[in-house]
């Protein structure tokens, strides 16, 4: 007798899919708890932490937005394997509005977001039109040659860096602020990406050839996800410059680009949710690796050739099949 | 000065080509961007080094082994894992990424960085041609490099395999057609393109000294070589290097040192912003498709 | 009182490196003429389609939609004007329901500009449009993932995405290759009415019996040449067109 292995929805979610969710309390709490959860659990943890693992919460936050930013690109069809660039633009973008202009860091950060999102943008503009291979290229290239235009011209403090900006009001604002970025672009680039708008985005990605010959300017849409990426990632380093109170040419280096892609890969692209699980377990494991030092940057490496192909789909994409559906064994029909 | 810049561009020049050499091979033949190539280069001479320094291994026989050890490395890593993930460019990238990253930082966390880690030359003597001081190692260099891409034109142009090769760079569908086995070559293509990162290491590093950061050096050396030559075009890269390899050497003579980089990338972006499937692009309908 | 053709193509070059694919390739298409592009394989029809909706750059020749050149137009300009055209072979979006793979053609600023809305129910305007194209309401084929469709499904997909941008030519790309006679037969009627709405139509074809039935005009294709122009009768008894097929004595 030849078994197979069969996968059915659960009951429960069969269940769920319709208004008379609302009857139950158990088939509610299914739907929200996925959503939920995560929600409560970032916004209440800072209360319970001490100050190092605030400063790792910190750390999930910041990467986690540049995982999220990652995958947006990815899924629109450009990966990226410079995230330091973004984060190293809004990084001395919010650095020297505050150094030379005293400028306070409830505007920069905006500011230097969006600023820091445009100018990645347009040096990235030239290489959209190519193939992905040469994107790719690119945006390796890119923070590397900051770092030795910066090295060479001696401009934005130099190798020195700037230091002694104006920090946050207090512990408490930098917490909660960057756990709202994450929380709140994981749900609202999400609900983006769920939308016809990123179905579009992400069909640039799979086939487009077919997006073109339906009258879209797939150029300008792959600008648009960049810049919504960018930005996000600029943010990111708009924050830490006024956590470190510093800003130097190590913002663009090389962690901040392999990270991202780590966590986003390692949790499951294709989902925002994924790459911020996949944050989530990346840094506090590298915090417990602490010791050894250098080697973390191997283990990101293993971790990503390992899911990029053994499971592609991520960790994220698992437990999504695992609570949505279970599995038997059947009779093979004759 | 003119006389000695001109020579120490050539020498450059030819530097640039021996290391962008292997990984447009790949490229041009399998499609693969093999962004791990930086890690064999580096793998090669700190292979040669311990064997030589901590074996005592004779210096010829660790240089085979490596270069031979180098090729076979990358045909595992075409067969076990990018076999996995053909097709999909963006995931080849990730993966040769991360496993080039895996070698370089495991290297640089084992503590093999610093002085002492160097090759020595082949010979040692200096000769001075036009009035400049021009050691063996880098005469040795030119000659063999010029030997090497002679071979390479001979090799692809007149030997079965080689024909093979351009065949499946310009045609795959047509080249399967004729029987041939697309795994194969692409084994073959990342092999060699690997064991020619050895080679060329094993030439260069005697000028210097080893380090993991020059695994992405001669990465980004390779990938903007590739890009302004054209990534495949054999002739376009030993163009672009003597490109390259004049600008940066004119540029660090009569500019300064830090900005030999910065022209390198403003190069890139010149070509991608003008011809973008570089000097000699083979994949002229880069931004076409049908 | 003669009217301006709708697409006209003039003195189409085309060659890839050595191979000249197309040589010297003229032609018109009046508004609401259905005209068939026939020829073996390889004789440059698809790359004259690739040309006109600008995939592909001419090397020299001009292309003239409405009066106005196009050649230099970018591809989804082209579009937007209002050419639309199917792929030879047909790919979704695999991943997607079919209906959602209509979103994107939906999404198309033509079509924005010409239902006057930006918002609108797509997903109900996309089900409509399927099942005009013969996706069974009832049998939920719509909701069904692209990549398990069948051939037959997959073609009708293509179509509808066309529709959907309510174009004034759409060029078909050997729409019937790999269609069931059956399956042909039930497409032939769909094509009629947007030829009798008054849509032109330029259909590259290998069933020569369907397309001549519904055809204004043919031109017949070989070699990257143009070798006849006429009606479907006229053409298959001209010699040049009988050798292409067969070859000559």
């Amino acid at each position: 007798m030849e078994k197979r292995k069969e996968r059915l929805d659960r009951g429960i979610k069969a269940r769920t899919d319709d208004v008379f969710a609302l009857t139950s309390w158990r088939e509610m709490l299914y739907l929200a708890a996925p959503r939920v959860i995560p929600l409560a659990v970032f916004l209440i943890l800072p209360l319970f932490l001490g100050a190092y693992w605030q400063k790792v919460l910190l750390s999930v936050a910041v990467f986690g937005l540049l995982a999220i930013s990652w995958d947006i690109m990815a899924q629109t069809g450009m990966v990226s394997l410079g995230q330091a660039l973004f984060f190293g633009m809004g990084a001395y973008c919010s650095g020297l509005m505050n150094h030379y202009f005293g400028i306070s860091p409830f505007i920069t950060l905006p500011v230097a977001a969006v600023f820091g999102g445009l100018i990645s943008t347009i040096l990235l503009l030239p290489v959209l039109r190519l193939r992905g291979v040469y994107f790719s290229m690119v945006t390796l290239i890119l923070p590397l040659m900051l770092v030795r235009l910066i090295e060479a011209t001696k401009i934005f403090g130099g190798t020195e860096g700037l230091s002694g900006m104006t920090p946050l009001p207090s512990v408490w604002v930098e917490l909660y602020l960057i756990v709202g970025s994450l929380l709140a672009a994981l749900f609202g680039f999400r609900r983006m990406m769920a939308s016809d708008y990123g179905l579009v985005l992400k069909g640039i990605r799979e086939n487009d050839r077919s997006v073109i010959s339906a009258g879209i300017n797939i150029y300008w849409y792959k600008a648009q996800a960049l810049f919504i990426s960018a930005s996000i990632g600029a943010f990111a380093g708009a924050f830490m410059t006024h956590v470190y109170m510093f800003v130097g040419m190590p913002v663009f280096a090389l962690d901040y680009s392999i990270l991202p892609m780590a966590a986003a890969i390692v949790g499951g692209p294709g989902t925002l949710a994924g790459a911020t699980l996949g944050a989530c377990i990346l840094i506090p494991l590298s915090e417990l690796l602490r010791g050894i030092g250098g080697l973390r940057i191997v283990f990101y490496g293993i971790f990503l050739v390992l899911f990029i192909v053994a499971l592609p789909e991520g960790i994220f994409h698992y437990i999504h099949r695992k609570y949505n559906q279970f599995e038997r064994w059947v009779e093979v029909e004759k | 000065m003119l006389e000695g810049t001109i020579i120490y561009a050539i020498i450059n020049s030819v530097v640039l080509a021996l290391t962008a050499i292997g990984f447009n091979l790949t490229f041009g033949i399998s499609g693969i961007a093999n962004f791990g190539y930086g890690a064999f280069y580096v793998l090669a001479a700190y292979c040669t080094w311990m064997m030589t320094n901590l074996l005592k291994l004779s210096y010829p026989l660790s240089i085979t082994i490596s270069i031979l050890f180098c090729t076979l490395l990358g045909a595992l890593l075409y067969r076990l894992v990018l076999i996995r993930v053909r097709g999909q460019v963006l995931s080849e990238v990730i993966a040769t990424f991360g496993i080039g990253l895996v070698i370089l930082e495991l290297f640089r966390y084992l503590g093999f960085v610093g002085f002492e880690y160097t090759l020595p030359v082949f010979i040692d003597k200096s000769f001075i041609i036009a009035g400049t001081y021009v050691d063996m190692q880098r005469i040795l260099l030119v000659g063999t490099g010029t030997v090497l891409m002679v071979s390479l034109w001979l090799f692809t142009h007149h030997t079965s395999l080689g024909l093979a090769f351009r065949g499946i760079a310009q045609d795959e569908r047509t080249a399967l057609t004729f029987g041939i086995d697309a795994d194969k070559i692409a084994t073959l293509a990342v092999a060699f393109g690997a064991g020619l990162a050895a080679i060329a290491a094993t030439l260069i590093i005697p000028l210097g000294s080893i380090s993991p950061d020059e695994g992405y050096d001669v990465l980004i050396k390779a990938l903007a070589v590739s890009i302004i030559g054209g990534l495949g075009s054999n002739g376009g890269v030993i163009l672009a290097s003597f490109v390259i390899g004049f600008a940066e050497r004119f540029t660090d003579a009569y500019i300064g040192s830090h900005w030999t980089m910065i022209v390198n990338m403003a190069s890139i972006f010149l070509v991608l912003l003008v011809k973008p499937s570089g000097l000699f692009g083979k994949q002229k309908e880069l931004e076409e498709r049908i | 009182m003669s009217v301006k053709p709708l697409l006209q193509v003039e003195n189409l070059y085309k060659s890839f490196g050595g191979i000249q694919a197309l040589t010297n390739v003229s032609t018109e298409l009046k508004k609401g003429e259905l005209l068939g592009v026939i020829g073996p394989n390889g004789s440059g029809k698809t790359t004259l389609v690739n040309l006109i909706t600008r995939f592909l750059k001419p090397s020299s020749g001009k292309v003239f939609f409405k009066g106005h050149p196009i050649h230099h137009l970018s591809a989804y300009r082209i579009v937007r004007l209002g050419i639309a055209r199917t792929f030879q072979m047909a790919r979704p979006f695999y991943q997607m329901a079919a209906y959602k793979n209509m979103i994107v053609p939906l999404y198309s600023p033509r079509v924005k500009s010409l239902l006057g809305g930006k918002y609108g129910d797509r997903d109900a305007v996309a089900m409509d449009l399927l099942e005009e194209v013969g996706f069974e309401r009832d049998a939920h084929t719509a909701y069904k993932n692209a990549g398990s469709l069948p051939q037959g499904y997959l073609k009708r997909l293509e179509l509808a995405k066309a529709i959907a941008l309510q174009p004034e030519l759409i060029i078909f790309d050997e729409l019937f290759s790999g269609l069931s006679l059956a399956e042909v037969a039930s497409i032939v009627p769909i094509i009629e009415k947007l030829h009798q709405q008054g849509i032109a139509i330029m259909m590259i074809e290998h069933r020569l019996r369907e397309l001549f039935r519904i055809s204004d005009r043919v031109i017949v294709m070989n070699y990257g040449q143009k070798i006849a122009d006429g009606t479907p009768e006229d053409v298959m008894k001209e010699e040049t067109v009988k050798n292409a097929y067969l070859g000559s004595e």
